[in-house]
């Protein structure tokens, strides 16, 4: 697969960016590129990039994150780090960018520097399942709107559609259709489609890239787990 | 209806959406934003009200207004923004109004932190605002009930005339699950109590929480408390996790009953008969199971990102018959089912 050194995830919140930029970081440094990822979504208040920071250190990946993620703190405030990441181009960067237009719009100030040096993807994650997704014409809209906000143009398509760790290779397969028209009426190719990695063999042929997914949170049967009296 | 992956804040706005309501009246506050964030955007595409207000107080004021008018309305917010509604409430309990105000709870007290917390359990049993009422409290622990919840929580209010609160842990707002949504209600007409105007028609309704004569005022709390009577015998909902054989039981409700779920598993695979209580309505508070398992287990453990505020109903449930012991976390701070577990071996020595 075709990589820049600039790979940034951008899209509707919810979408998997944080998981696809960690392991596409794992993936970068597998082979053997000196990687820097950083987490500027200002929106976010959990689940953040920081929650891998162990699995990224023994892959030895840099991690740019605020201080204050996972703090208590609401703060969107930017690293100063990420003006040395956009700048050092010995370095490959994986920018990991806050949800909708108000997420990308922190992603503003380093545009100037990104479009000059010029060798970057900026990659829209979408997810069929999401509810404002679910459409090739709401999820057209969320790209849009982010693109206005941070004044960057996607260059192509992540197709992450999921549900959780209760998605089913039936779901990828039935996204397939929907991620074919945003790219049609976006013009965008698709770069691939993102899959935990343990339903790849329930898959057809595709250009898949496998995401070993981590389990935030506890268990519970959904189902059964509403009331009685 | 096909599943969606949803932030528990989005399936609590689209759930109210399908419930019929059409006006929401918020301001900003972590860990709760998506709710607010979620209305503005799909407000405005059906007809709706989605307004930004200038403070909580400013919301909740707003929500007195709608509910007047017998139409569906609610407010969301997060722990100080809910202290700064109890007010409003008040006076909604008070004009017998129905609403629905979700509470997002973070840590406390003041402005204490951004990360989740079970805190406002006090705040929200025990009649948030001043004078003698209660609001019905409804405790999720998953996505899907963020949104089932909602949609009952505006049934009830209905029902009974009063405000309801969903009162989430910030996990449940920003954690992300399969969602069935509910079916889309119809909106109806406004109900004979509403101030919708009386076309010279009828008498005037009037929403009002002020009454002159003392006696009339002694009188309407008197009603007010036989209808919460009523809805303590009614509405009380839980969840028993295998408490068939249990010798001991853990009662926890919202993301630290998910952990003891954990700690249970793990707990019974080394032998120890535990079960657990999940109490969903908070206020009513599930008693008869409780004061049940009382009669049959060794000892209680209640598990909450509290300093223990739950268990004191547990202690009134049981009447003390049986030892509760607490397993607490506060600050943001959540509990590892190895903790919990640790807490079940100690209660069994």
């Amino acid at each position: 697969m075709e990589h820049k050194r600039l790979t940034l995830f951008a899209g509707h919140y919810g979408s998997g960016k944080t998981n696809i930029a960690v392991n596409y970081s794992l993936y970068l440094a597998k082979l053997g590129l000196p990687v820097t990822v950083a987490d500027l979504d200002i929106v976010n208040p959990y689940f953040r990039t920081k929650d891998s920071a162990s699995v990224l250190e023994k892959a030895g990946i840099e991690l740019i994150s605020s201080p204050f993620a996972n703090s208590n703190l609401d703060v969107p405030a930017m690293p100063p780090e990420v003006y040395r990441l956009v700048a050092d181009r010995a370095r490959y960067g994986v920018l990991d960018i806050g949800g909708d237009d108000r997420g990308a719009l922190a992603l503003g100030r380093y545009v100037p520097m990104i479009l000059e040096e010029n060798d970057y993807e900026m990659l829209f994650v979408i997810n069929k399942s999401r509810p404002l997704t679910r459409d090739a014409a709401g999820t057209i809209e969320v790209m849009e709107e982010i693109e206005e906000a941070c004044g960057l143009k996607f260059t192509a398509i992540v197709n992450n559609t999921n549900l959780g760790k209760h998605t089913a290779a039936a779901d990828i397969i039935a996204s397939d259709a929907y991620a074919r028209e945003v790219a049609e009426k976006t013009g965008l190719p698709i770069k691939m489609t993102t899959v935990k990695h343990t339903l790849l063999q329930d898959l057809p042929e595709g250009n898949y890239f496998p995401l070993h997914l981590q389990e935030l949170y506890y268990e519970i049967k959904t189902e059964d787990a509403l009331w009685q009296n | 209806m096909e599943k969606v992956l949803m932030k528990g804040n989005e399936a609590i706005a689209e759930a109210a959406i399908l419930a019929g309501c059409r006006h929401y009246f918020g301001y900003p506050i972590t860990p709760q934003t998506e709710v607010a964030a979620y209305m503005a955007k799909r407000m405005p595409k059906i007809d709706g009200v989605f307004l930004q207000a200038e403070s909580e107080i400013a919301a909740i004021n707003m929500v007195y207004g709608v509910a007047a008018t017998g139409k569906r309305c609610m407010t969301s917010s997060s722990s100080p923004g809910i202290a700064l509604k109890c007010e409003g409430i008040s006076y909604l309990a008070g004009a017998d109004l129905p609403a629905l105000i979700v509470n997002v709870q973070r840590g406390g007290p003041g402005l204490g932190g951004i990360q989740p917390s079970q805190s406002d359990y006090f705040l929200a049993t025990r009649g948030p605002g001043h004078g003698d009422f209660h609001v019905i409290v409804l405790a999720p622990a998953a996505v899907q009930e963020m949104a089932d919840l909602t949609y009952k929580g505006f049934d009830l209010a209905e029902k009974y005339r009063m405000p309801v609160m969903l009162l989430a842990d910030g996990t449940m707002g920003q954690m992300m699950e399969p969602v069935s949504l509910p079916e889309p209600q119809e909106i109806k007409e406004a109900p004979e109590w509403a101030t919708v105007g009386t076309k010279c028609q009828r008498k005037h309704n009037i929403a009002n929480s002020l009454y002159l004569s003392p006696a009339e005022l002694e009188q309407l709390n008197f009603q007010r408390f036989e209808r919460y009577a009523e809805i303590e015998k009614n509405e009380c909902l839980w969840e028993e996790y295998l408490m068939d054989d249990a010798e001991y039981c853990v009662v926890s409700c919202g993301i630290t009953a998910r952990v003891a779920k954990n700690a249970i598993a793990e707990a019974r695979a080394k032998g120890i008969k535990v079960g657990l209580i999940r109490p969903i309505t908070l206020w009513p508070f599930p008693k008869a199971p409780l004061a049940a398992a009382a009669d049959k287990v060794k000892s209680f453990l209640t598990v909450e990102l509290s300093m223990g505020q739950m268990r004191e109903d547990v202690l009134l449930a049981t009447e003390c018959k049986k030892p509760v012991f607490a397993c607490n976390r506060v600050g943001g701070m959540i509990p590892a089912p190895e903790e919990v577990l640790a807490a079940i071996e100690k209660m069994t020595k």
